[in-house]
């Protein structure tokens, strides 16, 4: 539990930390909640030569209505992702998940953007903002660009952040009453998804996104897209699997995911319909 | 007269709030590794990667360059250090094999974590950067990780030793020669069944942890482990570095959790001390939490075969047992006698005739060592009968309960003298699971289970039951000889009375968590009549408590605690005689009453304890012969085991679709005889009863084909957390043991030993209607799942 010598700089700002990781190219990480780094570093997984610690960097800790969407500051804790009035009226789902995320201790350090830009498939907010059809918005020395959802995550643990880009904001589109459903299949509370499901619905829309159901976060849009046709809950819930391409491990094999899939899309498309 | 008169007479079955906790809640206690030791060297051990390696070679120079690294040692520099290899005290056979094993790995490895060097290093980075420094050539071997691939001895762990069977143990008790072979042909009903009790890491929330410390001059050494046994460990660290036991004094500051884990004499408790001696500096070293995985021991490891015979109205006649024992790479401090302490017991608690034939057969396997784990060998033993005789209910068709009641040991038995010889000293069975019943509202339960588990139900209702029977209060000498165990069962206690009244307890057990220095003050605080708060308990320093045998197998108060209440009758004893004495009476007529003495009739004449106590202090006036101060010693070999007893139900809800288990209520009925502090039962009992469900639903120590451990951190190894235990009901019913004078029996072990089978027999029952009838341990989602899977034929 004793990670290998490394250097610390901590930034008051997001240009000053975009400054910062320029100057030190591919061997500096960000540090943010530090709940998903300082494990790997500790194992020796990860062995950057250089933290740069953006957790006090305070104008990115906000959540705003910002008219068609909500703006979420990416350094804004779980915690209050969780209880945010304005997420609870505007993406209950997003609000929702955030509440199973680790447990109450991981909550209250880890960030929603230190969860997206890790880019894990079994952590539940990639997926949720997937299935939301968020947008990224990343600052890098150039300024800012924005990335679709469905466009950012290119593997296991890589996303379409470049190596001196940082994320400052999600932007998540209003709900605007769609009926939900969140489905988190483990074996502790506090675990990371064996399988899980965040879903919306409203009339013959639909947005399903996977959790640890392959490489990246998986938009199940065969799902989708039978209930536009008019399928029942029931047989599209069967294509959950479709897009997904899970691994096998200690909690599940390939085959007991995808027929959690397929159990978990149902249920929470039948909450989302109710 | 202003003392304490009558004021504490009623301590023992109070609640009183545990004294340890404020010091543990505040973070004042004071662990191993807060002890600040200045110009302490840190230890690091480099760990084989390999199960099974040939050493071939080792390089340390890339690590003796690293600054702050003091020195590199491989097994081979050191091999000359060690004046015996690590101990293992329980020699259970005559021919049983046993490895030499060192503290660190000679010219081959044999499990993943066996030790390969050690790095002494300024500070604890520089110690970790080496280990990554040094460059081992390893010939990988073929590892042996299944029991019966080892028993099959095709691929050998120890070639000196020809075979990787350590022993067979056998305990065959037949009334006539052959009965047991005659029951099984003549059974009207037959179960054979066979369990798979999975590896258990301890995972205690303290890891390991070790300061030694030279002290100046002469050679003395100070050994600080995070141990259960520091008296043991004194003997055993004496005789392996061949250092004179009286320059060996042991310390076992706060130790969080054992659980059986810190039961032992381990290689780095060794290295610290040698190197501390090499080097003349003191050496400190903390265990990570992977480590702890891999090179602490683990707990159960075995295959159980159990056969049932019965007759038509279900009353069993023999009990046939054949275990393969997983004893890991090398024997540790008792790993061999764990099975032993369960062999007992596959009878449970029912009236079985001398028709019983056990046999253990121990194997090696290159997977780190077991040892003796929270109840150790006896949550086995009950999980195979309390299972078994699921099966027995399930092949005569009729209600598992009314089973257990055609076969439990009736009130009226007791004391009973088992097939095996032991004589169980109280129990009533019935009443405890009928308050079982009552408090799971069987009967209810039973209505809406037939309501809900209708054909193609998701969700199906299943309740478990065990009712079992605790073998502890380890233990009496003379049934340890009888077993080859190298040493006895007592334990001592010192209780004197200071001259201000103040009284101080000094155990030879050793508590790491418990809350037994509240429990012994409470003791000595009814014996003496004084105030809880005026006891003070001194443990687990060989230089304060001289002679001890330490804390495992709930025995620190059938065992430790009658030990300090004898010490106080002889306090008191020797207190009458000076009253008698200052009273001029008889010590005869006098009575002991709230902690003052009186003569039988004249209360007025009366004399405090305390006024003794500073009479015996100053010793003015004391009557001939006697000798100054109020103190006593004990030495107490307890003459029985104690045997709690209890009935645990639970009540599940699986989700057929999925496989998840949830527990919707659970039923503790525990009988540990007289409660010192109910509060500390209750916790004892949740404290077991979680780790009983653990086994059942959540860890396991997961190896690969290649002797790999897959599950060597918290995130894959998977220890319930807080929001994962159901709600636990806690009630108890009272049957004093009728062999110690506080009518106690023990309760650490006995949530451990009730669980697993409870809540494994609950899913069975959940599923009984698709067909399961066995479940495999732990009972995660998929294994359920594919279980049912398994049960309807494929068919989804």
């Amino acid at each position: 539990m004793i990670p290998a010598a490394f250097d610390y700089k901590r930034a008051s700002s997001a240009a000053e930390a975009i400054s910062l990781v320029s100057q030190y190219g591919s061997d500096a990480k960000f540090l943010a909640g530090g709940h998903s780094l300082l494990p790997l570093m500790k194992l020796r997984l990860a062995q950057p030569a250089m933290l740069i610690d953006i957790g006090r960097v305070k104008d990115l800790s906000y959540i705003k209505d910002a008219g068609k969407h909500i703006a979420i500051g990416a350094l804004t804790r779980h915690m209050d992702v969780e209880t945010s009035k304005v997420l609870h009226e505007h993406a209950p789902l997003l609000s929702h998940a955030a509440g199973h995320v680790g447990d109450a201790q991981v909550r209250h350090r880890g960030t929603i953007g230190g969860s997206i830009a890790h880019a894990d498939p079994a952590s539940d907010l990639p997926a949720t903002t997937l299935a939301l059809g968020a947008t990224y918005v990343v600052q890098g020395p150039k300024g800012q660009r924005e990335i679709a959802a469905a466009n950012f995550y290119k593997g296991f643990l890589e996303s379409d952040l470049a190596a001196d880009e940082m994320l400052v904001e999600i932007r998540v589109p209003k709900m605007q009453g769609a009926g939900w459903g969140f489905q988190k299949f483990n074996r502790r509370a506090q675990d990371w998804a064996i399988v899980g499901v965040a879903a919306w619905r409203r009339k013959n829309e639909a947005g399903v996104a996977l959790v640890n159901m392959g490489s990246t976060p998986i938009l199940a849009t065969s799902v989708a897209d039978a209930l536009a046709k008019g399928a029942s809950v029931g047989d599209a819930a069967a294509l959950a699997s479709n897009e997904a391409d899970p691994q096998s491990d200690l909690n599940a094999s390939t085959e007991y995911r995808k027929h959690l899939a397929s159990v978990l899309v149902r249920r929470a498309l039948e909450d989302a319909s109710k | 007269m202003t003392i304490t008169e009558n004021k504490t007479t009623n301590v023992i079955g109070t609640r009183l709030l545990r004294r340890e906790d404020p010091p543990l809640l505040t973070g004042e206690a004071k662990f191993t590794d807060d002890l600040n030791i200045p110009g302490a060297l840190h230890l690091a051990v480099l760990r084989s990667p390999y199960a099974h390696a040939k050493i071939k070679s080792i390089n340390v120079s890339a690590a003796l360059k690293i600054a702050g690294v003091i020195a590199v040692y491989t097994g081979k520099d050191l091999q000359t250090t060690w004046a015996a290899p690590l101990p293992c005290a329980w020699p259970v056979t005559k021919d049983m094999k046993n490895p030499a094993h060192y503290p660190l790995a000679i010219d081959k490895v044999n499990y993943v974590g066996d030790g390969v060097a050690a790095v002494l290093a300024t500070n604890e980075t520089a110690s970790r950067d080496a280990l990554d420094a040094i460059d081992v050539d390893y010939e990988p071997l073929q590892a042996v990780v299944d029991l019966e691939d080892a028993l099959s001895d095709k691929n050998i762990i120890h070639n000196d030793l020809g075979t990787n069977k350590s022993y067979t143990w056998p305990l065959l008790v037949e009334d006539t020669p052959g009965c047991v072979e005659e029951a099984f042909k003549k059974a009207k009903y037959k179960v054979k069944e066979r369990y798979v009790q999975q590896r258990l890491i301890p995972m205690a929330m303290e890891p390991r942890a070790i300061a030694a410390v030279p002290q100046p001059f002469g050679g003395d050494i100070t050994l600080y482990s995070a141990t259960q046994i520091p008296h043991i460990l004194k003997v055993m660290t004496a005789l392996t570095l061949g250092i004179p036991e009286h320059q060996v004094r042991v310390i076992a500051p706060s130790v969080g959790g054992g659980f059986g884990s810190k039961l032992n004499v381990y290689a780095e408790e060794l290295l610290c001390m040698a190197l501390a001696r090499k080097h003349n500096t003191p050496v400190r070293w903390v265990e990570e939490r992977s480590e702890n995985a891999q090179a602490t021991i683990q707990g159960r490891g075995q295959i159980q075969h159990i056969e049932l015979a019965a007759d038509e109205n279900g009353k069993i006649t023999a009990i046939r047992v054949r275990i393969i024992g997983d004893m890991g790479a090398y024997l540790q401090l008792v790993t061999p006698g764990v099975p032993l302490l369960g062999a007992f017991l596959y009878g449970g608690v029912y009236d079985i005739p001398k028709a019983y034939d056990f046999s253990c057969t121990s194997v090696f396997t290159n997977l780190t060592p077991t040892d003796a784990y929270r109840g150790a060998g006896r949550p086995e033993a009950t999980f195979a009968i309390e299972s078994a005789i699921e099966a027995l209910a399930r092949e005569m068709k009729i209600d598992s309960f009314e089973l257990r009641k055609r076969n439990y040991i009736k009130k009226e038995q007791y004391p009973y003298t088992a097939f095996s010889g032991l004589v169980y000293d109280s129990g009533d069975h019935l009443t405890a699971a009928e308050k079982a019943a009552k408090l799971t509202d069987l009967a209810g339960v039973r209505k809406q289970q037939k309501k809900q588990n209708v054909p193609g139900a998701t969700k199906l209702l299943g309740v478990g039951m065990t009712s079992y029977f605790e073998m502890c209060g380890l233990a009496p000498s003379r049934v340890l000889a009888s077993l080859n165990y190298s040493a006895g069962g007592w334990e001592t206690a010192t209780v004197r009375v200071l001259p201000t009244n103040k009284v101080q307890v000094i155990t030879g057990s050793s508590p790491h968590g418990q809350g037994h220095e509240t429990s012994w003050s409470m003791i000595a605080a009814e014996k003496l009549g004084v105030a809880p708060e005026d006891v003070d308990v001194l443990h687990s320093d060989t230089a304060i408590s001289a002679l001890g045998l330490d804390t495992y197998g709930s025995r620190s108060l059938p065992v430790g605690g009658v030990a300090i209440a004898m010490a106080c009758d002889r306090v008191i004893e020797k207190a009458k005689t000076i009253a008698a004495h200052q009273l001029e009476c008889a010590a005869e007529d006098l009575q002991f009453v709230g902690g003052t003495f009186s003569v039988k009739g004249s209360p007025d004449r009366a004399l405090p304890l305390a006024a003794i106590a500073f009479g015996a202090f100053t010793a003015h006036n004391l009557p001939e012969g006697c000798e100054p101060n109020l103190e006593a010693q004990v030495s107490y070999d307890p003459p029985n085991f104690s045997w709690p007893f209890g009935t645990h139900m639970c009540v599940v809800e699986v989700d057929a679709e999925t496989g998840a288990v949830e527990i919707l209520k659970y039923i503790a009925v525990d009988d540990c005889g007289i409660q010192i502090n109910p509060l500390i039962v209750e916790g004892q009992v949740h404290g077991g009863v979680v780790q009983g469900i653990a086994q059942a639903l959540f860890e396991e120590a997961v190896y690969d084909g290649d002797g790999n451990l897959k599950t060597s951190t918290l995130a894959e190894y998977l220890v319930p957390a807080a929001c994962d235990v159901p709600p636990i009901t806690t009630a108890h019913t009272t049957t004093p043991s009728p062999t110690n004078q506080l009518g106690v029996k023990g309760i650490g072990e006995a949530g451990t030993i009730g669980a697993a089978p409870t809540v494994i027999n609950a899913i069975i029952d959940a599923l009984s209607g698709l067909g399961v009838k066995s479940m495999a341990m732990p009972a995660s989602p998929q294994t359920v799942w594919k279980t049912i899977q398994a049960a309807r034929g494929g068919k989804k």
